[in-house]
């Protein structure tokens, strides 16, 4: 297996079990190549920091406002 | 109303999120937020029931920020399909290995300030997917039926949205001591 097949596969390796045969050629790719093991390992973190940081907060003035805004627009329609 | 009021509440951090994900400006996501529960609740009767609720309001979150992200760029084609034609990022380049606990490197604010500014640089069409699919967690089919994607659209574009947010990352959080170590051999 290439550098450029296993790519193509990595969401495999992040997303779900994989299935045994593919999941032992991708490992066997891994076992010889730093980059592509690199690669996996910060994709993974890349996803997990996204995911364990809010960084789009919304603030609860602005939540209110909002709540206000749709209230009263609804009670017209 | 009440009820409806309830499914606000229930939603509205997420609705804000994604819109902020598309738009990339507060101004623009409170206005769409306002916007995608106004119009969900006037199509209240539409709503079938056979998808889930929460993924027919993103749904319509998702246009109503598309459409806001077209009339600021005026006379710009806007559309999940833009740009997305790139290579970009489906080959790492940067393969220097992270530092192994990055997120100790920087505040906390800080950090939140590099990773609004790294998604910021992808296509509003790679920001989109991986938001709603990594960030919100929704399925990849859930994806695709909100976007109006193919599964196969949603794999490739998703890919390539984290490749590049990875590559974009690694400029922050590699491993100080591989590199001083390189500088140090030459
Ligand atoms: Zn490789």
């Amino acid at each position: 297996m290439t550098c450029t097949e296993f790519l193509a596969q990595l969401d495999e390796m992040l997303d779900q079990p994989v299935a045994a045969p593919l999941r032992a050629d991708l490992e066997e790719h891994l076992r010889g190549c730093e980059h592509c093991e690199i690669t996996l390992n910060t994709t993974r973190k890349t996803i997990e920091i996204y995911r364990s940081h809010e960084i789009y907060e919304l603030p609860e003035d602005l939540r209110d406002r909002l709540h206000r805004a749709i209230r009263a627009k609804c009670r017209k329609c | 109303m009440e009820a409806f009021e309830k499914l606000v509440r229930q939603y509205d951090r997420q609705v804000f999120r994604i819109a902020q994900h598309i738009v990339q400006n507060r101004e623009d996501a409170e206005d769409v937020v306002q916007d995608a529960f106004l119009k969900a609740y006037e199509k209240l009767d539409q709503f079938q029931g056979n998808s889930k609720f929460y993924t027919w309001l993103v749904r319509i979150a998702v246009n109503e920020a598309l459409m806001r992200l077209r009339k600021r760029r005026t006379g710009r084609m806007v559309s999940i399909d833009e740009d997305v034609e790139t290579d970009e990022g489906s080959m790492p380049r940067d393969l220097a290995d992270w530092s192994p606990d990055p997120e100790a490197l920087y505040g906390q604010s800080e950090m939140a300030e590099i990773l609004r500014k790294t998604i910021q640089g992808l296509p509003p069409g790679f920001r989109v997917v991986f938001a709603l699919r990594d960030v919100e967690g929704l399925s990849t089919e859930e994806t695709a039926e909100t976007l109006g994607l193919s599964i196969p659209a949603v794999k490739s574009r998703l890919l390539r949205a984290r490749l590049q947010l990875r590559e974009r990352l690694s400029r922050y959080f590699k491993r100080r001591d591989q590199k001083q170590a390189q500088d140090g051999a030459k």
